[in-house]
């Protein structure tokens, strides 16, 4: 966990007051709702369909036990007692009242929450590798330079005003779970051969009406220079990144329309007159920020302990184990994802009373610390293996056991028409269908991993275009049609998908998803082949085929 | 289901009223024929060509106050006058979402 200094709690309850005070001069007509609009938005506060929608930062996705508590808490008090964890690492309550709001973000400060950098057009809430710091083979922890960026950009005036909003992920291993490659920046944490910490630099990734790859700028910049560097970069989008178009305005676009040469040169130009300022990093600063992340006491423990042992023959629990638990870095601990997938439910919702039992069970098994995954789960990052029956079985009874992570029931899916103003179609129900089609688990483990992404319209805040199945809803006509691709991934070997052909009715989707399953399965080569392989082996046209030939 | 953030052009096709959320809590609100605003659409004044309309939204905007982001929605009117959004966006924003939600309320 990270401690918060005097400073980052004095900037998070002056954050606070100043909220207050825009709220109460809207509200009396003070400030008209255009004035208004851009300090909601800072503020994480956007209007939606039914309601104003709060989304709160979870910075590189570590939680603390007591902030869950107050997540819990703000869902109780000011919502309807739930609560959506997004694809980046943020919580969005649905039903806040403007009036209230003040009073909600109040309460998450006592505990160093806050909503800044969730919204507007500004650097967004860094993410992270929800396994940062426990994940075996990891570089180092990238949560400390997550810290460092988070704190050189929060209301950094250069940032606040962008061309359009700009978001950084930073992983530390050789898998990415924190999707670097789809960010406008992204960072891996390496090694030069010196020993030398430092990072590959992407950049021009992103998803929406226009999907690029992130490309390689700088195969190695040095810690020390990595704020320089960002820098140098925001500087070339501020002053060229196009203002009078929104469609045009992210710098994917911008990068791809001057090409990356050229756009690393301007880079490396501007670079090069700040390299040497006072962006340097000194190690002090570094070291500073490290101090500040707490590790756990960790026990000498046996790699299989006897109550591992003994609860593998409970088939359920192995079912569980095989997909939620993962390696830690540290023998005798293990690293849980918790599933907020249950069959037939809203993909990324937990309950308050959820919230408040996971907090419970961080204290009792994970050193009371939670991590949010870009892929709407959860995790509990140090557990000790002998606790994991034990774990299991509290799970299981708040419902939050299901052992479908990575399976095709594993659906990231945006909140589509239900919730959002942007969206054409919906997609939360696509996926409580798809969910219970593939409920069952024999049928999802012989499948092995896929994902499904959804999105209710091209914003693509589901990530379609990178799912391994992507479902985009459109409207065409005044009716729901959604269009399907395959072969997207979000991981290192980050791909867009294909599409397969023409949109098909709301009611087709699960039928199409079903068809395009059982074709992998007649067409793979041996059960370990997964999807994605058979994709790539094949192509698109198998699918299609079966998808298109009886319809 | 057109996000009405991209409504350019103020052209309707049928009946239509004037839509918005209430500054305070976010709630769904209609423009009455009473300049006011109302949470129940058969409150709604309805507008049947586009000059009604651009009149009915340009004193909706003026009400800065007390909703936010007004917006022009279809409605279908029953032969026995009963009024009904006119697409499935308006359909969830009345009559709220479709799916169940973890906590019922």
């Amino acid at each position: 966990m990270y401690a918060y200094d005097e400073i980052d709690r004095t900037l998070v309850n002056e954050r606070v007051s100043e909220f207050r005070d825009q709220v109460k001069r809207r509200l009396s007509g003070e400030l008209t709702e255009d004035e208004f609009k851009i300090l909601r938005l800072q503020n994480g506060v956007y209007l939606q369909l039914h309601a104003y929608m709060f989304r709160v930062a979870i910075p590189y996705g570590t939680l603390a036990s007591n902030q869950l508590r107050a997540l819990a808490h703000v869902a109780r008090k000011y919502d309807r007692g739930y609560g959506h964890f997004t694809t980046r690492q943020n919580i969005q309550f649905n039903w806040i009242k403007l009036a209230e709001l003040p009073d909600a973000l109040a309460d998450l400060a006592e505990v160093g929450i806050h909503a800044m950098q969730t919204s507007g057009n500004n650097m967004r809430n860094v993410t992270s590798d929800q396994w940062a710091g426990v994940a075996p083979g990891e570089i180092e922890d990238p949560r400390i330079w997550s810290e460092l960026i988070r704190q050189h950009t929060t209301l950094h005036p250069e940032f606040s005003f962008l061309p359009r909003k700009f978001k950084i992920a930073i992983t530390a291993s050789d898998h990415d779970r924190a999707a670097i490659k789809i960010h406008d920046i992204g960072l891996k944490l390496i090694k030069n051969e010196k020993g030398e910490t430092g990072f590959e630099v992407l950049v021009g990734g992103g998803l929406g009406r226009t999907p690029f790859i992130g490309k390689t700028i700088k195969h190695f910049v040095h810690g020390r220079d990595i704020l320089s560097y960002i820098e140098a970069i925001l500087r070339v989008y501020n002053q060229y990144g196009r203002r009078d178009n929104i469609y045009k305005a992210r710098i994917k676009i911008l990068v791809h329309e001057l090409g990356i040469e050229k756009f690393s040169r301007e880079v490396e130009e501007e670079w090069q007159q700040i390299r040497n300022s006072s962006l340097q990093i000194d190690d002090e600063v570094v070291e500073d920020i490290r101090s500040r992340f707490t590790y756990p006491a960790y026990e000498k423990l046996p790699h299989m302990p006897d109550e591992l042992r003994q609860a593998a023959a409970d088939p359920d629990f192995e079912a569980w184990r095989k997909n939620s638990v993962a390696p830690h870095k540290v023998q005798g601990y293990s690293i849980v994802t918790i599933s907020l997938k249950p069959i037939g439910a809203p993909p990324g919702d937990a309950t308050a009373e959820q919230m408040d039992a996971l907090a419970d069970l961080a204290d009792k098994y994970s050193f009371g610390e939670i991590r949010v995954g870009h892929e709407q789960n959860l995790a509990l990052p140090h557990v000790a293996k002998r606790d994991l029956p034990a774990l299991w079985k509290a799970l299981d009874k708040l419902g939050l056991a299901t052992p479908n992570v990575n399976l095709i029931t594993d659906i990231i899916a945006c909140p589509g028409l239900d919730y959002c103003s942007l969206a054409n179609a919906r997609s939360i129900p696509i996926a409580q269908e798809l969910t219970r089609r593939f409920a069952n688990h024999e049928l999802a483990n012989l499948i092995g991993r896929l994902h499904i992404n959804i999105s209710g319209c091209i914003n693509a805040c589901g990530h379609h275009h990178v799912g391994h199945i992507g479902i985009l809803g459109v409207e065409k006509n005044g009716e729901e049609v959604y269009q399907i691709t395959i072969g997207g991934r979000a991981d290192e070997s980050a791909a867009l998908g294909n599409l397969i052909g023409p949109g098909v009715k709301f009611d087709e989707v699960a039928d199409v998803v079903e068809d395009i399953v059982e074709a992998y399965l007649a067409l793979r080569e041996r059960p370990e082949e997964l999807f994605m392989d058979t994709v790539k082996r094949l192509g698109v046209e198998p699918f299609k085929e079966r998808v298109y030939a009886t319809r | 289901m057109t996000s009405p953030l991209e409504q350019k052009k103020i052209k309707i096709a049928g009946p239509s009223v004037v839509t918005a959320n209430r500054t305070w809590d976010g709630i769904v609100v209609y423009r009455t024929a009473a300049k006011s605003w109302s949470a129940d659409l058969s409150e709604a004044a309805i507008v049947r060509n586009s000059d009604e309309a651009k009149a009915l939204l340009a004193e909706s905007v003026a009400d800065d106050v007390g909703a936010i982001g007004p917006y022009i929605a279809p409605v279908q009117v029953g032969a026995d006058g009963k009024v009904e959004p006119g697409n499935l966006r308006e359909q969830i924003r009345r009559t709220g979402v479709t799916i169940g939600q973890p906590v019922q309320v």
